[in-house]
């Protein structure tokens, strides 16, 4: 082993005043989790489309239910915020919208776009939907 | 150069070739190319998701076995599932700092994704043969 080199720490992040690319960064990784546990709610929808029409039903009486159109309304920002920070992250991959306004801007731009986009899907949604 | 005892650089930064990991940045790339990927294919995927809205075993199940939304959605289950397995192996490897458990940690998520994707994957085949 090499010997170990006394470094000076950075320190950690309750030191630090808060800022919104920040929070927004933690927001990223929290909608990836939630998103990663979701893919359970596609999986189950293609499972039971496969399986027949009573896996079927059951999948609908619970994306019907008021937990279950929470659940999928929630699934829908975090995918619709992941998506647009993700973008965000592209962005900032390619060398671009470093300044402190840019970077405001493009955070300000995911957060707003994410529920914008969501309230339009379940608008849509039961557009499409409810006549059915 | 930089091996003397006073110099500020970690071990990490002198670290040769692909680094500890010996897959250097494999990871980092196929996360921006399965990112793209569901980017380009989210409008597609949400139009079959709404189409399904409110429809019946027989109708969701003659949709989602025509080819062409059957592909959108195999492209899409491979991408995120790929997307996800390397975004919770990341968060795994910033928070669970026990070795045991880190290795524990990242063999469930790999079970998890595959799980996750050769179900999904298997139940649109089954779908597309009509069986």
């Amino acid at each position: 082993m090499t010997a170990r080199i006394e470094r000076p720490l950075s320190p950690h992040l309750q030191t630090y005043r808060w800022t919104l690319t920040m929070a927004l960064s933690i927001v990223h990784r929290a909608t990836g989790m939630a998103l990663y546990v979701g893919t359970l709610l596609l999986a189950w929808w293609l499972i039971a489309a496969a399986s027949g029409p009573s896996a079927y039903a059951n999948l609908q009486a619970f994306t019907g239910s008021f937990i279950g159109k929470l659940i999928v309304f929630g699934y829908t920002w975090a995918l619709m915020h992941h998506l647009l920070s993700g973008i965000r992250h592209f962005v900032w991959d390619l060398g671009y919208g470093f300044k402190a306004n840019e970077r405001e801007a493009l955070t300000w731009a995911a957060l707003i776009g994410g529920i914008v986009l969501t309230v339009l899907i379940w608008i849509i949604a039961y557009a499409i939907g409810g006549g059915r | 150069m930089s091996g003397s005892p006073s110099s500020m650089r970690t071990p990490l930064g002198r670290v040769r070739n692909l680094g500890a990991s010996h897959s250097g940045t494999t990871d980092f790339w196929r996360q921006r190319l399965t990112g793209v990927a569901m980017t380009l294919l989210i409008v597609p995927v949400l139009v079959v998701i709404l189409t399904l809205v409110g429809r019946n075993h027989a109708a969701a199940a003659q949709i989602l076995g025509s080819l062409p939304i059957a592909i959108i959605l195999l492209l899409f289950i491979i991408a995120s599932t790929w997307h996800m397995k390397i975004g919770m192996q990341v968060v795994i490897e910033d928070y669970v700092h026990n070795e045991t458990l880190k290795l524990v940690s990242i063999m469930a998520n790999n079970f998890f994704c595959f799980v996750v994707a050769l179900a999904s994957i298997y139940a649109l085949l089954k779908l597309s043969s009509g069986v």
